[in-house]
Protein backbone atom coordinates (compact mmCIF):
# COMPACT_ATOMS: atom_id res chain seq x y z
CA UNK A 1 0.00 0.00 0.00
CA UNK A 2 1.04 3.48 -0.93
CA UNK A 3 2.01 5.65 1.43
CA UNK A 4 0.95 9.23 0.99
CA UNK A 5 2.19 11.61 3.56
CA UNK A 6 3.00 14.84 2.68
CA UNK A 7 2.99 17.34 -0.74
CA UNK A 8 2.52 15.14 -4.02
CA UNK A 9 1.82 12.02 -2.76
CA UNK A 10 -1.03 10.95 -4.55
CA UNK A 11 1.23 12.21 -7.78
CA UNK A 12 3.52 9.49 -9.39
CA UNK A 13 7.10 9.56 -7.75
CA UNK A 14 9.04 13.18 -8.46
CA UNK A 15 11.80 12.21 -10.53
CA UNK A 16 15.39 14.65 -9.86
CA UNK A 17 14.66 17.42 -12.30
CA UNK A 18 11.05 17.59 -10.45
CA UNK A 19 12.62 17.25 -7.26
CA UNK A 20 15.43 19.50 -8.19
CA UNK A 21 12.65 22.43 -9.37
CA UNK A 22 10.43 21.89 -6.06
CA UNK A 23 13.86 22.42 -3.80
CA UNK A 24 14.64 25.43 -6.08
CA UNK A 25 11.38 27.03 -5.12
CA UNK A 26 11.73 26.49 -1.62
CA UNK A 27 15.12 28.00 -1.64
CA UNK A 28 13.70 30.88 -3.34
CA UNK A 29 11.39 32.05 -0.58
CA UNK A 30 14.14 31.57 1.73
CA UNK A 31 13.53 27.93 3.30
CA UNK A 32 15.97 26.30 4.49
CA UNK A 33 15.50 22.45 2.80
CA UNK A 34 16.30 19.41 4.62
CA UNK A 35 16.12 15.49 4.25
CA UNK A 36 14.41 13.05 6.84
CA UNK A 37 14.57 9.22 6.82
CA UNK A 38 12.66 6.44 8.57
CA UNK A 39 11.70 2.46 8.09
CA UNK A 40 8.28 3.32 10.24
CA UNK A 41 5.64 4.22 7.89
CA UNK A 42 3.37 4.52 10.13
CA UNK A 43 1.40 8.10 10.10
CA UNK A 44 1.66 9.13 13.69
CA UNK A 45 5.37 8.85 13.30
CA UNK A 46 6.08 12.43 12.47
CA UNK A 47 9.90 12.50 14.18
CA UNK A 48 12.10 11.22 11.48
CA UNK A 49 15.69 11.11 11.31
CA UNK A 50 17.50 13.80 10.12
CA UNK A 51 20.47 13.27 7.32
CA UNK A 52 23.50 15.57 8.12
CA UNK A 53 23.04 18.84 9.37
CA UNK A 54 20.72 21.26 8.94
CA UNK A 55 21.21 23.03 5.41
CA UNK A 56 20.48 26.85 6.24
CA UNK A 57 22.00 29.42 3.62
CA UNK A 58 21.46 27.43 0.28
CA UNK A 59 21.59 29.10 -2.74
CA UNK A 60 20.92 26.17 -5.54
CA UNK A 61 19.28 22.87 -5.11
CA UNK A 62 22.43 21.10 -6.30
CA UNK A 63 23.73 21.14 -2.89
CA UNK A 64 20.61 19.22 -1.68
CA UNK A 65 20.74 16.77 -4.55
CA UNK A 66 23.86 16.28 -3.63
CA UNK A 67 22.72 15.01 -0.13
CA UNK A 68 19.81 13.13 -1.46
CA UNK A 69 21.78 11.11 -3.64
CA UNK A 70 24.66 10.37 -0.83
CA UNK A 71 21.39 9.64 1.26
CA UNK A 72 19.67 7.20 -1.21
CA UNK A 73 23.00 5.37 -1.50
CA UNK A 74 22.92 4.43 2.48
CA UNK A 75 18.73 4.43 3.37
CA UNK A 76 17.36 3.90 -0.42
CA UNK A 77 15.77 1.14 0.83
CA UNK A 78 13.64 3.62 3.27
CA UNK A 79 11.32 6.47 3.08
CA UNK A 80 13.22 9.97 2.63
CA UNK A 81 11.53 12.73 2.56
CA UNK A 82 12.61 16.75 2.36
CA UNK A 83 11.15 19.48 4.32
CA UNK A 84 11.43 23.40 3.32
CA UNK A 85 11.82 24.99 6.90
CA UNK A 86 10.25 28.41 7.35
CA UNK A 87 12.60 30.25 9.80
CA UNK A 88 10.77 33.80 9.19
CA UNK A 89 9.21 35.11 12.56
CA UNK A 90 5.19 34.24 12.52
CA UNK A 91 5.97 30.65 10.77
CA UNK A 92 8.83 28.90 12.14
CA UNK A 93 7.74 25.54 10.82
CA UNK A 94 7.77 23.20 8.31
CA UNK A 95 5.96 24.72 5.38
CA UNK A 96 6.79 22.20 2.68
CA UNK A 97 7.38 18.29 2.99
CA UNK A 98 7.20 15.54 0.32
CA UNK A 99 8.60 12.21 -0.30
CA UNK A 100 11.27 11.63 -2.19
CA UNK A 101 12.71 7.87 -1.54
CA UNK A 102 9.94 5.01 -0.85
CA UNK A 103 10.89 1.45 -0.25
CA UNK A 104 10.54 -1.21 -3.69
CA UNK A 105 7.55 -2.87 -1.56
CA UNK A 106 5.16 -1.51 0.69
CA UNK A 107 3.43 -4.26 2.41
CA UNK A 108 0.76 -2.01 4.42
CA UNK A 109 -1.20 -2.19 7.64
CA UNK A 110 -3.30 -4.00 9.19
CA UNK A 111 -6.01 -2.93 11.27
CA UNK A 112 -6.29 -4.41 14.96
CA UNK A 113 -9.41 -4.81 16.92
CA UNK A 114 -8.86 -4.51 20.78
CA UNK A 115 -12.53 -5.61 22.44
CA UNK A 116 -12.75 -4.26 25.35
CA UNK A 117 -15.41 -4.09 28.13
CA UNK A 118 -19.11 -4.72 26.78
CA UNK A 119 -19.24 -4.51 22.97
CA UNK A 120 -16.48 -1.64 22.90
CA UNK A 121 -14.09 -1.68 20.68
CA UNK A 122 -10.82 0.26 20.34
CA UNK A 123 -9.03 0.27 16.22
CA UNK A 124 -5.34 0.41 15.62
CA UNK A 125 -3.42 0.51 12.79
CA UNK A 126 0.21 -1.41 12.67
CA UNK A 127 2.22 -1.48 9.75
CA UNK A 128 3.14 -5.12 8.67
CA UNK A 129 7.05 -3.51 7.43
CA UNK A 130 7.44 -3.14 11.63
CA UNK A 131 7.08 -6.71 12.83
CA UNK A 132 10.78 -7.01 11.86
CA UNK A 133 13.33 -4.42 13.71
CA UNK A 134 14.70 -1.45 12.41
CA UNK A 135 17.06 -1.45 9.98
CA UNK A 136 16.25 -4.81 8.52
CA UNK A 137 12.71 -3.62 7.02
CA UNK A 138 11.84 -4.07 3.62
CA UNK A 139 13.94 -6.93 3.02
CA UNK A 140 17.42 -5.04 3.05
CA UNK A 141 20.38 -6.57 4.73
CA UNK B 1 6.60 29.79 -26.28
CA UNK B 2 2.63 30.04 -25.79
CA UNK B 3 1.82 30.84 -29.01
CA UNK B 4 3.92 28.39 -30.50
CA UNK B 5 2.42 25.99 -28.27
CA UNK B 6 -0.65 24.91 -30.63
CA UNK B 7 1.15 25.13 -34.13
CA UNK B 8 3.67 22.40 -33.03
CA UNK B 9 6.23 21.15 -35.76
CA UNK B 10 6.32 17.63 -36.24
CA UNK B 11 9.01 15.63 -34.53
CA UNK B 12 10.06 19.09 -32.58
CA UNK B 13 10.83 17.48 -29.34
CA UNK B 14 13.46 20.45 -28.52
CA UNK B 15 14.64 23.40 -30.21
CA UNK B 16 16.67 22.62 -33.32
CA UNK B 17 19.89 23.24 -33.37
CA UNK B 18 20.64 26.78 -34.53
CA UNK B 19 22.56 27.24 -37.89
CA UNK B 20 23.54 30.32 -37.67
CA UNK B 21 24.17 33.27 -35.31
CA UNK B 22 24.51 37.28 -34.88
CA UNK B 23 27.84 37.53 -33.10
CA UNK B 24 27.32 40.94 -31.95
CA UNK B 25 23.86 40.40 -31.05
CA UNK B 26 24.46 37.65 -28.84
CA UNK B 27 27.61 39.46 -27.07
CA UNK B 28 24.71 42.19 -26.20
CA UNK B 29 22.45 39.64 -25.27
CA UNK B 30 24.24 38.48 -22.74
CA UNK B 31 25.40 41.98 -21.33
CA UNK B 32 29.15 40.45 -20.60
CA UNK B 33 30.35 43.65 -22.34
CA UNK B 34 29.37 46.29 -19.61
CA UNK B 35 31.48 43.54 -16.93
CA UNK B 36 34.72 43.73 -19.13
CA UNK B 37 33.84 47.43 -19.39
CA UNK B 38 33.51 48.04 -15.83
CA UNK B 39 36.77 45.52 -15.19
CA UNK B 40 38.61 48.07 -17.62
CA UNK B 41 37.44 50.97 -16.25
CA UNK B 42 37.89 50.02 -12.40
CA UNK B 43 41.23 47.80 -11.83
CA UNK B 44 43.70 49.53 -12.42
CA UNK B 45 46.78 47.90 -14.40
CA UNK B 46 46.36 44.16 -14.63
CA UNK B 47 47.27 44.07 -18.19
CA UNK B 48 47.85 40.10 -18.57
CA UNK B 49 44.91 39.20 -16.09
CA UNK B 50 42.24 41.44 -18.53
CA UNK B 51 43.54 39.75 -21.47
CA UNK B 52 43.47 36.55 -19.70
CA UNK B 53 39.67 37.31 -18.91
CA UNK B 54 38.90 38.31 -22.21
CA UNK B 55 39.97 35.06 -23.70
CA UNK B 56 37.91 33.40 -21.37
CA UNK B 57 35.30 35.44 -21.80
CA UNK B 58 35.09 34.83 -25.10
CA UNK B 59 35.75 31.50 -25.53
CA UNK B 60 32.64 31.06 -22.78
CA UNK B 61 30.46 32.71 -25.51
CA UNK B 62 31.56 30.64 -28.39
CA UNK B 63 31.22 27.41 -26.08
CA UNK B 64 27.98 29.04 -25.80
CA UNK B 65 26.74 29.21 -29.19
CA UNK B 66 28.50 25.96 -29.96
CA UNK B 67 25.89 24.65 -27.23
CA UNK B 68 22.53 26.08 -29.04
CA UNK B 69 23.84 24.63 -32.40
CA UNK B 70 24.62 21.39 -30.75
CA UNK B 71 28.07 20.92 -32.05
CA UNK B 72 28.97 20.36 -28.51
CA UNK B 73 27.14 18.99 -24.62
CA UNK B 74 29.54 18.75 -22.06
CA UNK B 75 30.44 21.76 -19.77
CA UNK B 76 33.67 23.19 -20.00
CA UNK B 77 36.31 22.89 -17.03
CA UNK B 78 36.31 26.39 -15.37
CA UNK B 79 38.31 26.23 -12.21
CA UNK B 80 41.01 28.90 -12.04
CA UNK B 81 44.04 29.53 -9.84
CA UNK B 82 45.17 33.02 -8.89
CA UNK B 83 48.85 33.62 -7.91
CA UNK B 84 49.93 36.76 -7.11
CA UNK B 85 51.07 38.74 -4.09
CA UNK B 86 48.90 40.16 -1.45
CA UNK B 87 46.31 43.27 -2.52
CA UNK B 88 46.89 42.79 -6.46
CA UNK B 89 43.15 42.45 -6.47
CA UNK B 90 42.66 38.45 -6.89
CA UNK B 91 39.52 38.38 -4.45
CA UNK B 92 37.80 41.90 -7.07
CA UNK B 93 38.31 40.13 -10.12
CA UNK B 94 37.16 36.59 -8.59
CA UNK B 95 33.47 38.63 -7.84
CA UNK B 96 34.17 39.50 -11.61
CA UNK B 97 34.28 36.43 -13.06
CA UNK B 98 31.37 35.25 -10.99
CA UNK B 99 29.61 38.05 -12.60
CA UNK B 100 30.79 37.21 -16.34
CA UNK B 101 30.05 33.29 -15.66
CA UNK B 102 26.54 34.11 -14.63
CA UNK B 103 25.60 36.15 -17.58
CA UNK B 104 26.97 33.52 -19.52
CA UNK B 105 24.77 30.87 -17.91
CA UNK B 106 27.63 28.91 -16.62
CA UNK B 107 26.54 29.25 -12.74
CA UNK B 108 23.17 29.35 -12.23
CA UNK B 109 23.57 31.83 -9.31
CA UNK B 110 26.36 33.87 -9.29
CA UNK B 111 27.19 33.96 -5.61
CA UNK B 112 30.75 34.25 -4.75
CA UNK B 113 31.85 32.17 -1.38
CA UNK B 114 34.95 32.82 -0.27
CA UNK B 115 36.64 30.69 2.61
CA UNK B 116 40.01 30.46 3.84
CA UNK B 117 41.45 27.12 5.62
CA UNK B 118 39.59 27.59 9.11
CA UNK B 119 36.20 27.49 7.07
CA UNK B 120 36.97 24.08 5.31
CA UNK B 121 39.11 22.27 7.85
CA UNK B 122 38.04 20.85 11.07
CA UNK B 123 39.29 20.30 15.11
CA UNK B 124 38.76 17.18 15.07
CA UNK B 125 38.09 13.73 13.82
CA UNK B 126 35.37 13.62 12.06
CA UNK B 127 34.63 17.19 11.92
CA UNK B 128 36.18 17.94 8.59
CA UNK B 129 33.76 16.56 5.75
CA UNK B 130 30.82 18.03 7.14
CA UNK B 131 32.31 21.17 7.72
CA UNK B 132 33.84 20.92 3.77
CA UNK B 133 30.23 19.75 2.19
CA UNK B 134 28.35 22.14 3.79
CA UNK B 135 30.40 25.26 2.47
CA UNK B 136 30.73 23.45 -0.78
CA UNK B 137 26.42 23.18 -0.96
CA UNK B 138 26.56 26.85 -0.28
CA UNK B 139 28.67 27.61 -2.87
CA UNK B 140 26.47 25.10 -5.49
CA UNK B 141 25.34 27.46 -8.65
CA UNK B 142 27.84 29.73 -7.73
CA UNK B 143 31.72 30.32 -7.29
CA UNK B 144 34.11 29.31 -4.29
CA UNK B 145 36.72 31.29 -3.56
CA UNK B 146 39.57 30.03 -1.46
CA UNK B 147 41.87 32.05 -0.89
CA UNK B 148 45.42 31.13 0.55
CA UNK B 149 44.71 27.85 -0.77
CA UNK B 150 48.10 26.67 0.33
CA UNK B 151 46.78 26.53 3.91
CA UNK B 152 45.16 23.70 3.40
CA UNK B 153 47.98 21.39 2.93
CA UNK B 154 50.54 21.17 5.88
CA UNK B 155 53.62 18.82 4.13
CA UNK B 156 55.02 18.88 7.71
CA UNK B 157 51.87 17.31 9.66
CA UNK B 158 51.23 13.85 8.01
CA UNK B 159 47.69 14.08 10.46
CA UNK B 160 46.20 17.38 9.53
CA UNK B 161 42.68 17.40 8.57
CA UNK B 162 43.48 19.54 5.51
CA UNK B 163 43.99 16.61 3.23
CA UNK B 164 40.72 15.12 3.84
CA UNK B 165 39.14 18.74 2.70
CA UNK B 166 41.38 18.35 -0.24
CA UNK B 167 39.92 15.22 -1.20
CA UNK B 168 36.44 16.30 -1.07
CA UNK B 169 37.13 19.40 -2.77
CA UNK B 170 39.10 17.11 -5.69
CA UNK B 171 35.66 14.98 -5.75
CA UNK B 172 32.71 17.62 -6.07
CA UNK B 173 35.29 20.10 -8.49
CA UNK B 174 35.16 16.83 -10.89
CA UNK B 175 31.72 15.19 -10.24
CA UNK B 176 29.87 18.59 -10.26
CA UNK B 177 31.55 20.58 -12.73
CA UNK B 178 28.17 22.60 -14.13
CA UNK B 179 27.10 23.20 -10.59
CA UNK B 180 29.86 25.04 -9.13
CA UNK B 181 33.26 26.69 -9.96
CA UNK B 182 36.23 26.68 -7.26
CA UNK B 183 38.90 29.49 -7.69
CA UNK B 184 41.94 29.21 -5.48
CA UNK B 185 43.88 32.12 -4.84
CA UNK B 186 47.42 32.57 -3.30
CA UNK B 187 51.26 33.70 -3.33
CA UNK B 188 52.79 32.39 -6.40
CA UNK B 189 55.94 30.75 -5.20
CA UNK B 190 53.38 28.82 -2.77
CA UNK B 191 50.53 27.86 -4.43
CA UNK B 192 53.03 26.44 -7.41
CA UNK B 193 54.54 24.10 -4.02
CA UNK B 194 50.78 23.64 -2.97
CA UNK B 195 50.08 22.48 -6.83
CA UNK B 196 53.23 19.81 -7.01
CA UNK B 197 52.51 18.23 -3.70
CA UNK B 198 48.69 17.81 -4.93
CA UNK B 199 48.58 17.18 -8.41
CA UNK B 200 44.88 16.05 -8.37
CA UNK B 201 44.46 20.32 -8.44
CA UNK B 202 46.59 21.19 -11.06
CA UNK B 203 45.28 18.94 -13.86
CA UNK B 204 41.42 20.25 -12.76
CA UNK B 205 42.61 23.91 -13.02
CA UNK B 206 41.62 25.05 -16.36
CA UNK B 207 42.97 28.65 -15.86
CA UNK B 208 45.90 29.71 -14.47
CA UNK B 209 46.23 33.53 -13.96
CA UNK B 210 49.09 35.31 -12.92
CA UNK B 211 48.31 38.81 -10.69
CA UNK B 212 51.36 41.03 -11.19
CA UNK B 213 52.97 43.32 -8.72
CA UNK B 214 51.53 47.38 -9.19
CA UNK B 215 53.87 49.85 -10.90
CA UNK B 216 54.47 52.86 -9.34
CA UNK B 217 52.51 54.95 -11.99
CA UNK B 218 49.08 52.70 -11.57
CA UNK B 219 49.74 52.60 -7.26
CA UNK B 220 49.07 56.36 -7.75
CA UNK B 221 46.49 56.11 -9.86
CA UNK B 222 44.57 53.63 -7.61
CA UNK B 223 44.98 55.65 -4.86
CA UNK B 224 43.32 58.70 -6.96
CA UNK B 225 40.71 56.40 -7.79
CA UNK B 226 39.77 55.23 -4.01
CA UNK B 227 39.79 58.65 -2.66
CA UNK B 228 37.64 59.81 -5.84
CA UNK B 229 35.47 56.75 -4.47
CA UNK B 230 35.41 58.50 -0.51
CA UNK B 231 35.03 61.84 -1.72
CA UNK B 232 38.23 63.54 -1.33
CA UNK B 233 41.46 64.72 -2.92
CA UNK B 234 44.90 65.07 -3.34
CA UNK B 235 46.20 68.64 -3.71
CA UNK B 236 48.64 68.91 -5.84
CA UNK B 237 51.57 69.13 -3.43
CA UNK B 238 49.86 66.30 -1.81
CA UNK B 239 50.14 64.01 -5.07
CA UNK B 240 53.55 64.77 -5.08
CA UNK B 241 54.72 64.04 -1.49
CA UNK B 242 52.43 60.70 -2.03
CA UNK B 243 54.04 59.20 -5.26
CA UNK B 244 57.36 59.50 -2.72
CA UNK B 245 55.45 57.80 -0.13
CA UNK B 246 54.49 55.27 -2.58
CA UNK B 247 58.11 54.74 -3.64
CA UNK B 248 59.65 54.51 -0.21
CA UNK B 249 56.84 52.22 1.15
CA UNK B 250 57.71 49.46 -1.61
CA UNK B 251 61.21 49.07 -0.38
CA UNK B 252 59.82 47.98 3.24
CA UNK B 253 59.13 44.96 4.48
CA UNK B 254 55.46 43.72 4.54
CA UNK B 255 53.78 45.60 1.36
CA UNK B 256 50.94 44.47 0.15
CA UNK B 257 50.04 46.92 -3.36
CA UNK B 258 46.56 48.04 -2.87
CA UNK B 259 45.68 47.21 0.51
CA UNK B 260 48.63 49.15 1.59
CA UNK B 261 47.57 51.85 -0.11
CA UNK B 262 44.36 51.84 1.25
CA UNK B 263 45.42 51.51 4.98
CA UNK B 264 47.73 54.57 3.87
CA UNK B 265 44.99 56.42 2.65
CA UNK B 266 42.84 55.93 5.99
CA UNK B 267 46.00 57.06 7.83
CA UNK B 268 46.01 59.81 5.69
CA UNK B 269 42.34 61.22 6.76
CA UNK B 270 42.94 60.53 10.38
CA UNK B 271 45.23 63.25 10.17
CA UNK B 272 43.53 65.34 7.82
CA UNK B 273 40.47 65.02 10.34
CA UNK B 274 43.05 65.75 13.26
CA UNK B 275 44.98 68.67 11.73
CA UNK B 276 41.14 70.22 10.91
CA UNK B 277 39.69 70.01 14.39
CA UNK B 278 43.00 71.68 15.96
CA UNK B 279 42.12 74.80 14.24
CA UNK B 280 38.79 75.43 15.34
CA UNK B 281 38.12 78.70 15.12
CA UNK B 282 37.76 79.04 11.62
CA UNK B 283 34.89 78.33 8.73
CA UNK B 284 35.46 75.19 6.88
CA UNK B 285 34.46 74.90 3.15
CA UNK B 286 33.68 71.58 1.35
CA UNK B 287 37.11 71.75 -0.20
CA UNK B 288 38.87 72.40 2.63
CA UNK B 289 36.92 69.06 4.00
CA UNK B 290 38.08 67.29 1.09
CA UNK B 291 41.73 68.24 0.49
CA UNK B 292 44.23 66.06 1.81
CA UNK B 293 47.04 68.15 2.25
CA UNK B 294 50.75 67.22 2.02
CA UNK B 295 51.48 67.64 5.73
CA UNK B 296 48.32 64.95 5.66
CA UNK B 297 50.95 62.88 3.65
CA UNK B 298 54.57 63.81 4.80
CA UNK B 299 53.86 63.02 8.90
CA UNK B 300 53.84 58.86 7.87
CA UNK B 301 56.50 56.82 9.55
CA UNK B 302 57.41 55.85 5.92
CA UNK B 303 59.09 59.37 5.55
CA UNK B 304 60.59 59.49 9.19
CA UNK B 305 62.02 55.79 8.58
CA UNK B 306 63.50 56.79 5.76
CA UNK B 307 65.37 59.45 6.46
CA UNK B 308 66.81 57.72 9.70
CA UNK B 309 68.25 54.95 7.68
Amino acid sequence: MRITQGCFSFLPDLTDEQITRQVQYALEKGWAVNLEFTDDPHPRNNLWEMWGLPMFDLRDAAGVMMELNECRKVYGDRYIRMSAFDSSHGWESVRLSFIVNRPKEEPGFALERHEGVGRNIRYTTKSYAVDRPEGTRYGAK
Amino acid sequence: MNAAGPVAVPGAGEPAPMERVDLRQEFNEVGIGEVLDQLDRELIGLKPVKTRIREIASLLLIERIRKRMSLTSDVPTLHMSFTGNPGTGKTTVALRIAAILHKLGFVRRGQVISVTRDELVGQYIGHTAPKTKEILKKAMGGVLFIDEAYYLHRPDNERDYGQEAIEILLQVMESQREDLVVILAGYGDRMDKFFGSNPGFRSRIAHHIDFPDYSDDELLSIAELMLHDMNYKFTPDARAAFSRYIALRKTQPLFANGRSIRNALDRMRLRQANRLVADLDRVLTADDIMSLEAVDVLASRVFANGKGG
